[in-house]
């Protein structure tokens, strides 16, 4: 019998929303993300804006630990290529994220969920564009939360840990 | 029984490597043996589990755990030792950081029955029988530990206060840590019994890495004529010493082979893999897509090669659909 | 573990209502009440307007009475008053990098509808905020010094009127123009609206004071090809092309012309746009500045062949100014700021092939009918039509390029006032009926909506409608030989066909053919529009995302002279202001190398842009030029052993933001 896939214990019921972690440049993504609010350009609330200064700060790490405390998708915004403040940071980003993407493909993690965005100061609409798409995308992937499923992949030790100190508790009276 | 200290050794999930490195104290063993009494240690001695159990918690001066962690047994075995020692060390990467072991976190539990009992080549297992928790033979109930779904290292399952690193621990951090404890002068807890720099410091071949590394293609070690004397991330091999703590005093390196990273990361890194894929990814030597996958085809199997002995305790544990 | 580091950890937190901006979408109470069962948090308090004086004084109180010691801001976008909350914690005595803000206007109540949604956005915002602050750490301010001397490229109004305001306040200034001669667009104009005075009248002056000017280095024929440096210290590097003619020896006595082997004029004359010839040896206007003349290599003989009489040679051999051996050469200047006025090009009105242009000689750029109407232009300011005929109506066709999906979705601003004034030249030299075809006319300014009028009085023809077409098919005699306008009249309703001798199109301004170039160069961003983009569209229209560097003129987007010149003073002042100062302050965000902890495994040191990481190998260690670093983190998220660090983003910084957004994940 085929063990049924951890997925499908997750919850999908109505209370869940995608819930995305933001990686914004400061110099392009996030003023356009601050432009797109200036023109109150509507978009889904479903994200977590953290600003660095450039795409190049984004470490790998921080994509995981976003995926690893319960983030549905993660987006990195930085400067079109050639445009980088910093003259070439986006191009580190660039590779890092191809390679990150054949790791998180290889544990099971839909390429959707991680996504590089170039958005220049001046486009604030791609901002709410790429964020709205990017809500839709993760709604129909359903809910990664690997915050819960850590719970529940370490409920197999809790039964045991319970196990081994109802049994102390036993010795101890006997 | 003398007031020596006592010091207890248990494997779990391993491959026996970290035993033999505690008899590659050659000589040295004799003067620990003196110096401590050994209670516990089944791949030498016949002390039984109801043994352990008899003795006060708290008795053990301290027990050093290899292997990670994948069943029930494990486990118990693990709250045992935790409850009888005053101090748990975590020996060997397994125990560190789920070790090779931890690879198995790519497979469900039943892709991996059913390869290992069913499907692998040598296998003739016509009635496809698995073991079973508990089986029942002639009025009598026999138990197996359960297989957990997932491997976990040590401190994924009970409290840890050091760690030996590597696959195995040199003997000389062996030496160093029974030393350390010998003499009550111990680091903070949950500290790594190893220096905390990579492996590049003082690695042979350091000098003759670039300062202006470009990486242009990545080579297989076995498919490549390894320059016995050149930093193997110039050779366009990886290496996994720039994101691995040292205190291996480079064997590998020195065997012609590069690192593969046993020793874990250093302090200030979470996840080992992701950190050499930082560093790799930023030197590759391509702008385009098409191109920096190409180089990317280089590294077959990402996961493998950057989690070799940390995936349990990487960032993401485990294939999350498995 | 942070206790020890940084004593007892006592945050404030300060929740804006921004009036309604925010409070109207977040519900501000429950923001602030939710923050006070944060650990550490002390205080939370909301506020209509935390950047206001009462607001800022709250955080003063609060960390002198309640020994606050980090504060958290939840109100706009940081890059508005980021410093404004430094600056009120400064001066409570608290080191103004334990301030961390929260943008839950521009990235929440601004962009969401849903009060509960945006609620909680706001508080998993602030929440990762309290969580960060408390990693903060007491930070110096870096300064770095401004070199006095600034780089003006482009030598058009905005140019000139920058380099001379500069020049003027004693600093040295440096003025780079790709033509032969600075003028620019201005210098091509006629007159200029709404008062008619002669655009040469008023610049040409303005062009001989930059050339007297002690303080002006002026190369002209040059192009700025390479820009490092920051703020304070920018290494420019100039291209100088080789015009042929020594511009120390050349008097602009202009013999040199007369005596050209080509006896007559043969090569289109680029300052009239084709209306007239010149020589391959030729000065592009007579008020051309500098007074030197330039060899055109794609036309001379001597230059394509080298085999010429070179009668030129011998006029000018006494002063031995022709020199056919010229070379490009290059200068290296550093300047502490920069303002860049290069200025647009007017829209190809081939690309709206309806309206005939290129293929109806009759059919003009309103910048062509400039030269035409101009006393010292092709015609010697007689409006005749190629065909040679003076025209008895004339037609103007307002917005070519501009306010049209299919080209460009701008207003060029400065067409409709453009056209008024050539149809009231056109009138007066011809008097022929003009008619202005327009969209809506746009007469915003001072004066200009009077001169509106008075070109309406003048008996200027004004038809409401977008020209379908130019065409020459006569449908009747009165159409014979004439072009002719088909037009829905949208105030009649009707549609109608306008028979013309002569068409002028009012075309529309765009960026510079090579403004991304441009901007890559600087460093500085552009708009959509593809003009470049300044900090601020309201506080700072001239300065730039990248600081010490100014845009002045057309290159920001269409304006017409009185606002491109106040623009060129406005990043003037700004320059001016930077360099009297002295230093720059910098974000104190670099990146820096924990000795003890590096392996020397050098993967950091390929990395940085700015070769501010070397590898030292007497420690065998990377070490990082903090003067050099800007900032950027790429060495940080690469540094396989975790032993780089970046001020303001540190990895626990970061970390813990990410979880604080995440906590109920």
């Amino acid at each position: 019998m085929e063990e049924k896939p951890v997925t499908d214990k997750l919850v999908t019921g109505a209370d869940w929303e995608p819930l995305i972690v933001a990686f914004f440049c400061n110099w392009c993504t996030y003023t356009a993300a601050d432009l797109a609010g200036v023109s109150r350009m509507g978009y889904d609330p479903n994200v977590r804006v953290i600003r660095v200064m450039c795409s190049g700060r984004v470490d790998p790490q921080f994509v995981l630990d976003a995926f690893a405390h319960g983030a549905d998708g993660v987006l990195i915004g930085g400067c079109h290529p050639g445009d980088c403040h910093y003259v070439e940071g986006n191009y580190k980003t660039l590779r890092r994220y191809h390679l990150l993407r054949r790791v998180l493909a290889d544990l099971g993690i839909e390429p959707e969920r991680l996504r590089l965005e170039w958005i220049a100061a001046s486009e604030g609409e791609k901002v709410a564009k790429t964020i709205n798409e990017m809500v839709e995308q993760v709604r129909a992937l359903g809910p990664l939360r690997l915050s819960r499923r850590f719970r529940e992949w370490d409920a197999e030790l809790a039964s045991l840990e319970a196990e081994v100190k109802r049994g102390e508790e036993v010795a101890a009276h006997v | 029984m003398s007031d020596k200290p006592k010091i207890a050794f248990y494997w779990c999930a391993s491959c026996g490597g970290c035993e033999e490195s505690i008899v590659d104290l050659a000589e040295d063993i004799l003067e620990v043996a003196q110096a401590v009494d050994i209670v516990f240690w089944p791949v030498a001695m016949d002390v039984k589990r109801r043994d352990v159990e008899a003795m006060p918690d708290g008795s053990i001066l301290a027990t050093m755990v290899n292997g990670s962690i994948r069943t029930s047994e494990q486990e118990e075995m693990a709250y045992l030792l935790r409850r009888k020692s005053q101090i748990l060390i975590a020996y060997g990467s397994c125990a560190h950081t789920g070790g090779v072991p931890s690879l198995a976190n790519q497979f469900s539990r039943e892709q991996i029955l059913r390869y290992v009992y069913e499907e692998a080549p040598t296998v003739v297992n016509e009635e496809k029988v698995r073991p079973q928790p508990r089986h029942g033979h002639n009025g009598t109930a026999v138990t197996l530990p359960e297989f957990r779904a997932l491997v976990r290292s040590l401190d994924q399952v009970v409290e840890v206060d050091y760690y030996l690193p590597g696959c195995p621990p040199t003997p000389k951090l062996l030496k160093q840590a029974v030393l350390a404890l010998l003499s009550g002068e111990l680091p903070p807890k949950g500290t790594v019994l190893a220096p905390d720099t990579a492996q590049c410091d003082g690695c042979p071949r350091r000098d003759t890495k670039p300062t202006d590394l470009k990486i242009n293609e990545f080579k297989r070690p076995h498919w490549t004529q390894i320059d016995p004397n050149t930093c193997f991330l110039a050779q366009g091999i990886v290496c996994m010493g720039p994101a691995t703590r040292s205190g291996c005093e480079a064997q590998c390196i020195k065997g012609n082979m590069p690192c593969t990273g046993c020793f874990g990361p250093t302090s200030r890194v979470r996840d080992q893999g992701a950190k050499i894929l930082s560093a790799l990814a930023s030197s590759v030597n391509a702008r385009e897509p098409e191109d920096i996958e190409k180089i990317l085809d280089g590294i077959p199997d990402p996961v493998g090669t950057f989690y070799r002995y940390s995936l349990a305790k990487s960032l993401l544990r485990a294939k999350v659909t498995r | 573990m942070s206790e020890k580091k940084n004593g007892q950890v006592r945050i404030g937190v300060y929740i804006c209502h921004c009036g309604a901006n925010i409070a109207d979408t977040v519900d501000v109470k429950a923001v602030a009440e939710y923050a006070a069962t944060l650990p550490g948090v002390v205080i939370a308090r909301d506020y209509k307007y935390m950047c206001s004086d009462p607001g800022q004084e709250l955080i003063q109180q609060d960390i002198e009475e309640h020994q606050i010691n980090r504060v958290v801001v939840a109100a706009c976008s940081p890059s508005l008053h980021e410093h404004t909350f430094r600056g009120a914690a400064e001066r409570a005595g608290l080191n103004p990098f334990f301030v961390q803000m929260v943008n839950i206007r521009e990235h929440d109540s601004w962009v969401h509808t849903e009060r509960e949604a945006a609620t909680v956005k706001a508080k998993d915002l602030v929440r990762a905020a309290v969580q960060r602050v408390y990693f903060h750490k007491p930070l110096e301010k870096r300064r770095v010094p401004i070199h006095p001397e600034v780089l003006v490229v482009g030598g058009g109004i905005a140019g000139i009127h920058a380099a001379l305001t500069v020049a003027n306040s004693g600093k040295k200034v440096y003025l780079v123009e790709r033509e032969a001669t600075i003028g620019g667009h201005m210098a091509q104009y006629d007159k200029t609206f709404p008062t008619l005075d002669c655009a040469a009248c008023i610049l040409t002056p303005k062009m001989s004071a930059v050339k007297a000017h002690p303080n002006i280095v002026l190369w002209t024929y040059s192009e700025v090809v390479s820009v490092d440096g920051s703020v304070g210290d920018y290494k420019v590097v100039v291209k100088r092309k080789p015009r042929y003619i020594r511009e120390d020896l050349c008097v602009g006595c202009l013999q040199c012309i007369d005596a050209c082997v080509f006896k007559e004029p043969k090569f289109d004359d680029e300052f009239n746009l084709g209306l007239s010839k010149r020589k391959p040896i030729y000065i592009p206007f007579p008020q051309a500045t500098p007074k030197v003349v330039v060899i055109d290599p794609e036309a001379c003989i001597q230059l394509r062949t080298g085999k010429c009489k070179r009668s030129c040679l011998e006029a000018c051999v006494e002063r031995g100014a022709i020199d056919f051996e010229q070379k490009e050469t290059y200068e290296e200047i550093h300047v502490g700021s920069i303002i860049i006025a290069t200025g647009f090009k007017t829209f190809d009105p081939r690309r709206l092939p309806q309206y005939g242009y290129g293929r109806y000689p009759n059919v003009y750029t309103t910048l062509e009918v400039e030269r035409l109407v101009n006393a010292s232009g092709p015609t010697s300011g007689q409006v005749i039509t190629r065909d040679g005929r003076v025209p008895k109506s004339v037609g103007i066709i307002l917005c070519v390029g501009s306010r049209d999906e299919n080209t460009n979705r701008w207003c060029s601003r400065v067409c409709c006032m453009t056209s008024l004034k050539l149809a009231h030249l056109i009138k007066e030299h011809t008097g022929a009926e003009v008619y202005i075809f327009y969209i809506d006319m746009r007469a915003a300014g001072k004066g200009y909506e009077e001169f509106y009028q008075r070109v309406l009085n003048e008996g200027v023809h004004f038809v409401r409608g977008r020209v379908a077409e130019i065409t020459d098919w006569a449908l009747d005699p009165s159409e014979e030989g004439k072009l002719v306008a088909r037009v829905e009249d949208t105030n009649t309703g009707f549609v109608r066909r306008i028979p013309l001798d002569m068409v002028v199109l009012a075309v529309g301004l765009e960026p510079q053919f090579d403004a991304h170039e441009v901007q890559r160069m600087f460093g500085i961003s552009c708009s959509l529009d593809g003009f470049f983009l300044e900090k601020h569209p309201k506080l700072a229209p001239a300065p730039t995302y990248t600081d010490g560097i100014f845009i002045a003129g057309l290159c920001h987007g269409p304006k017409d002279i009185p606002d491109t010149v106040m623009q060129a003073g406005y990043a003037a002042a700004e320059a001016i202001a930077l360099a009297d100062t002295g230093y720059f302050e910098l974000e104190p965000n670099t990146a820096y190398v924990v000795e003890e902890e590096c392996s020397g495994c050098k993967s950091c040191v390929p990395l940085c842009p700015y070769q501010a990481i070397t590898f030292k190998e007497d420690k065998q260690k990377a070490f990082i030029n903090e003067v050099l670093c800007k900032g950027c983190g790429t060495c940080v998220a690469a540094c396989p052993s975790g032993s780089i660090r970046q001020n303001l983003f540190e990895d626990e910084e970061i970390f813990s933001e990410i979880e604080g957004v995440l906590a109920y994940a």
